[in-house]
């Protein structure tokens, strides 16, 4: 299929063919997440009152995002009081050019990152690759599909869906290592790889997890330290973060954190929660020389401006509605072909990408509401498809389906037509199986793969009203 | 009691049993029972496509055929939740909004309705057989039933319930989902269907018709020995 | 270059234009008399601590048993000075990096002399502590909550004696040990005020990763090894 020329949903339902097919593939996803929600289970058990601190974090978020443009402006005076250097980017394209003009201007060679998503979603290692700069991501999941040339699967988990056989062939490829069964050696042979990475680096790029405004620092949350050495050893940090990550007060952290960690891995606290407040401070023995913070709008600000989806722009990005979520469990990470995937991104990429072109990843769901149920800051997840489901139908009516559907109302307003178009329903059935599963059969998307049942000869108002015409007979008429 | 029974069309049409069961079990115990005749559909195929203004249409005549009703129960949890979770949302700030919200107020799951407004588990039921529960997300998630359907079948005289590893995972209806995005549905159903053959289980029972037709039909097309079975049709058993 | 650039007022118009409309707050939270949910309410919900400084112990040396870091348990700063011999020996150490301090120094002086030092206190050759066998550092406080160790520039000889070398030792005392991160923050605010260090790191453990199979591995970048001397 050329992705050139076909919609992204008929990328998504190709994808999605393929994918649920798989069904080795499906069952390592499935087993992952089963140790995933044993943990987050047994972890979660230990809060005295989540419901409680799941409803703080929410009022936490609320504040912070209705108050946006407060908070990132004290922030930005707090943190350049420092020495640290604020970008305010409208787009993708203004954020990829201030770090690739800035590489350029500081001679940079050798560019090591963290974790970011915010750098997929601008392509920015593409930018700087374009650019002649050697960019290595450090975070073990994003290397390994770094080095496979693959987005990430899940932005927790970027290689979750691979076994550590496939990991072993890709580094004997690519690195010349020997194979081996081992995740422990694995992960030895990528810290080898890295160790030098850090220390040669000119620039360290990040994400951010959060924008604490009282103190003007960055927090950064991670498991492995690669955020730690990104952000310590190489003269230059630049960290791009989106403006929604803001939190009024460092305190505020001290909810976030814990429950960040419980929700995305099942931890008590993920391994490092680092928070940075300015380049090196005079007095102080190392750290980064210069600090930029790029702060990323990319229609964060269209989301802002939707009252009714604004807590879309609560979320941590801990993934928890992700590891829930059936449909992400059955299609995996890439069919959704864009940068946040799940619950969550299904809700804000027709935000961020257009409604029309995306509303099909809003459509691509049961609705069952594990994704809702397990948010540790109370999104409205799945019912925010809902409303996108309903403001792609009344900005473009799909023309058959309008018509559809107003012919359903025509017949549901209609008491007695209804109840005479049900008599037909046997009849139906005797005829269906005539072009059952053919290229005539309406029900063929569903009657691929499951058997649909057969009408009732009585339907149950008949039956009703047989059972109540009995009961009068025996009552004698008498009520 | 006079209980006004919500049926949808597809129990209508394909499970009358499960209305009939539900008419049984609540004339046993004492209450009258009727089934308002200008009820249609709850409104929810046009209301999760997106076309809420024809689901509105669609729900006022519910809001009517309802209107003298004391308590309503429906059979099925995703209806249910279309009428007691949705109808306030989407009569929100129109004429009709307090009407919606007393219909809200008034409506009843069946196994909630059994256990938390009557009070009732025991319903002297008897079936002999191995079964799982397949918990429906609306009800699970929306109205919050999970305890009342076991409460129930708890007392059922020769009932061997075993709950399977995916009781809450979706099962893949979704509505219309079923049929726009048929792999993915189809996926869900396999895996639950797994979990159910897991569980070494003769029947499956839910309190939702429309996962049951889902599960049903993959069952049916796959594996042919688990029966579906609605909680009324089981609790009528006696 | 001027320390703030791009469309800040581009962004900040397109803000302020979409907060005009209010959103609702759908999970209101338990408020305190001050109108806040304070962090002593946190304490209130997230898992519990014991109010003494021994529960506080036990539950930090629990959580350190599960995490995987040594605590070690010392009476005094000759037993540290063993322990710490013991396990240089054991991983045949030829270099160690660390930072002056009342703690570091005082158990440095109590090492072999020809094990290597690199004091980072005055800048250092980055090579060279990459290719060290363990830092030794002093923090601003344990966490009892968590298991975590609190570093910061000044406290722990910067941002990255820390996480570089493949094993971590901490020296610290006992009464270091606080609640949790609410505590923690609280005890940063009043100690450094406005003038924050540019780091501060809340340290869980030893360096891990579950990226493989979700098969836990240690040491994927930071220290493989976390050990915690802890005095009186």
């Amino acid at each position: 299929m050329n992705s050139f020329t076909s919609p992204p949903k008929d990328i998504f339902q190709n994808d999605a063919d393929r994918t649920t097919d798989d069904g080795p593939r499906r069952a390592a996803v499935r087993n992952a997440l089963h140790n995933y929600k044993a943990a987050r289970t047994r972890t979660g058990a230990t809060y005295t009152d989540w419901k409680a601190a799941r409803s703080a974090a929410s009022t936490i978020k609320h504040e912070a995002v209705n108050h946006l443009d407060k908070y990132l402006e004290e922030f930005e005076r707090k943190f350049t009081a420092r020495g640290g250097k604020v970008f305010w980017a409208s787009n993708s394209q203004q954020a990829r050019e201030y770090i690739v003009n800035l590489a350029k201007a500081r001679n940079v060679r050798a560019i090591v990152k963290s974790k970011a998503m915010t750098g997929e979603e601008i392509h920015l290692n593409d930018a700087l690759i374009a650019e002649g700069f050697g960019v290595v991501e450090s975070d073990l999941g994003e290397f390994i599909q770094q080095l496979k040339g693959e987005a990430p699967y899940h932005f927790v988990f970027p290689c979750m869906h691979l076994r550590r056989d496939e990991i072993s062939d890709l580094f004997h490829k690519e690195l010349g290592t020997a194979k081996t069964n081992s995740p422990e050696e694995l992960t030895m042979i990528a810290r080898r790889v890295l160790r030098r990475t850090y220390v040669e680096a000119d620039m360290g790029i990040s994400g951010g997890n959060f924008i604490v405004a009282d103190t003007g620092m960055i927090s950064i949350t991670e498991n492995e330290g690669n955020a730690r050495l990104t952000v310590g050893v190489p003269k230059i940090h630049v960290a791009l973060i989106g403006i929604e990550k803001v939190v009024p007060r460092l305190g505020d952290l001290a909810l976030l954190l814990p429950m960040l960690a419980t929700a995305g891995t099942g931890q008590h606290l993920t391994g490092y929660n680092s928070m940075y407040g300015g380049p090196r401070q005079p007095g102080e023995n190392d750290g980064p020389e210069e600090f930029h913070v790029v702060l990323l709008d990319n229609h964060r600000t269209r989301l802002l401006a939707d009252p009714e989806q604004r807590d879309a722009l609560h979320c941590i990005r801990c993934g928890a509605c992700l590891n829930v979520c059936p449909i992400f469990k059955n299609i995996g990470g890439h069919t959704y072909g864009t940068t946040y995937q799940g619950p969550i991104g299904s809700v804000i990429t027709p935000h961020f990408r257009g409604l029309q072109d995306w509303k099909h990843l809003s459509g691509a769901s049961s609705l069952c509401g594990a994704c809702t149920e397990t948010c540790p800051v109370g999104i409205d997840i799945h019912h925010h498809l809902l409303h996108n489901r309903r403001n792609a139908a009344a900005e473009k009516p799909a023309p058959g389906e309008g018509l559809l559907w107003k012919a359903f109302t025509f017949l549901m307003r209609r008491p007695a037509l209804y109840r005479l178009a049900t008599r037909f329903a046997p009849l139906g059935s005797m005829l269906h199986p005539l072009i059952e599963r053919s290229a005539l059969d309406p029900m063929i998307a569903w009657t691929n793969t499951r058997d649909f049942p057969e009408a009732a000869t009585k339907s149950f108002r008949q039956q009703f009203n047989a059972h109540q015409a009995a009961k009068a007979s025996k009552n004698g008429g008498a009520k | 009691m006079r209980v006004s029974l919500f049926i949808p069309c597809f129990i209508d049409s394909l499970y009358p049993n499960v209305g009939m069961s539900m008419v049984r079990i609540l004339e046993r115990l004492g209450h009258t029972v009727d089934v308002p005749e200008g009820q249609t559909c709850c409104g929810q195929p046009p209301f999760n496509s997106g076309y809420w203004d024809e689901a509105r249409s669609v729900a006022q005549n519910q809001l009517r055929a309802f209107k003298d009703a004391e308590v309503i129960v429906s059979g099925s949890g995703s209806c249910g939740s279309m009428l007691k979770v949705f109808y306030p949302e989407l009569f929100h700030g129109r004429e009709q909004e307090a009407e919606a919200k007393a219909l809200s107020a008034k409506t009843w799951e069946f196994s909630e309705f059994l256990v938390n407004k009557l009070g009732v588990t025991d319903l002297g039921a008897r079936f002999e057989g191995r079964a799982t529960f397949h918990d429906g997300c609306h009800g699970l998630r929306e109205l919050g039933t999970k305890q009342a359907p076991r409460e129930l079948l708890k007392h059922v005289k020769g009932l061997e319930l075993v709950e399977m590893g995916e009781a809450e995972t979706c099962c893949g209806f979704g509505g219309t989902f079923a049929v726009k995005f048929p792999q993915i549905s189809t996926a869900m159903a396999e895996v639950k269907c797994n979990s159910i053959c897991e569980t070494k289980a003769d029947y499956v029972i839910s309190n939702d018709s429309s996962c049951l037709m889902q599960i049903g039909g993959y069952l049916n097309r796959n594996v042919g020995t688990v029966k579906c079975l609605h909680l009324a049709e089981v609790l009528v058993q006696q | 270059m001027t320390p703030t650039q791009g469309d800040r007022d581009a962004v900040l118009g397109r803000i302020r234009e979409a907060l005009r409309v209010p959103a609702p707050l759908k999970h209101p939270a338990e408020r305190s008399a001050g109108g806040e949910p304070t962090t002593a309410h946190f304490r209130e919900w997230l898992p519990p601590v014991g109010p003494s400084l021994d529960a506080r112990f036990e539950l930090f040396s629990r959580l350190s048993e599960t995490l995987k870091s040594e605590l070690i348990v010392c009476a005094d700063m000759d037993e540290a000075a063993a322990q710490l011999i013991k396990i240089a020996t054991e991983a045949s150490w030829k270099t160690l990096g660390l930072h002056h301090g009342e703690l570091t120094s005082a158990l440095a002086s109590r090492l072999p002399a020809d094990l290597g030092r690199i004091f980072v206190d005055d800048g250092y050759d980055k090579n060279a502590l990459e290719a060290s066998d363990a830092g030794l550092t002093e923090c601003e406080l344990l966490v009892a909550q968590t298991g975590s160790v609190c570093v910061t520039g000044p406290s722990s000889g910067g941002r990255v004696l820390s996480v570089l070398p493949p094993h971590h030792v901490v020296i610290a005392r006992r009464s270091q040990i606080v609640t949790d991160l609410s505590e923690a923050y609280a005890s940063l605010a009043a100690k450094y005020r406005d003038n924050y260090p540019s780091m501060i790191s809340f340290i869980t453990g030893p360096s891990r990763t579950g990226d493989i199979e979700r098969i836990l591995v240690l040491g994927a970048h930071g220290p493989k090894r976390l050990t915690i001397l802890l005095l009186p």
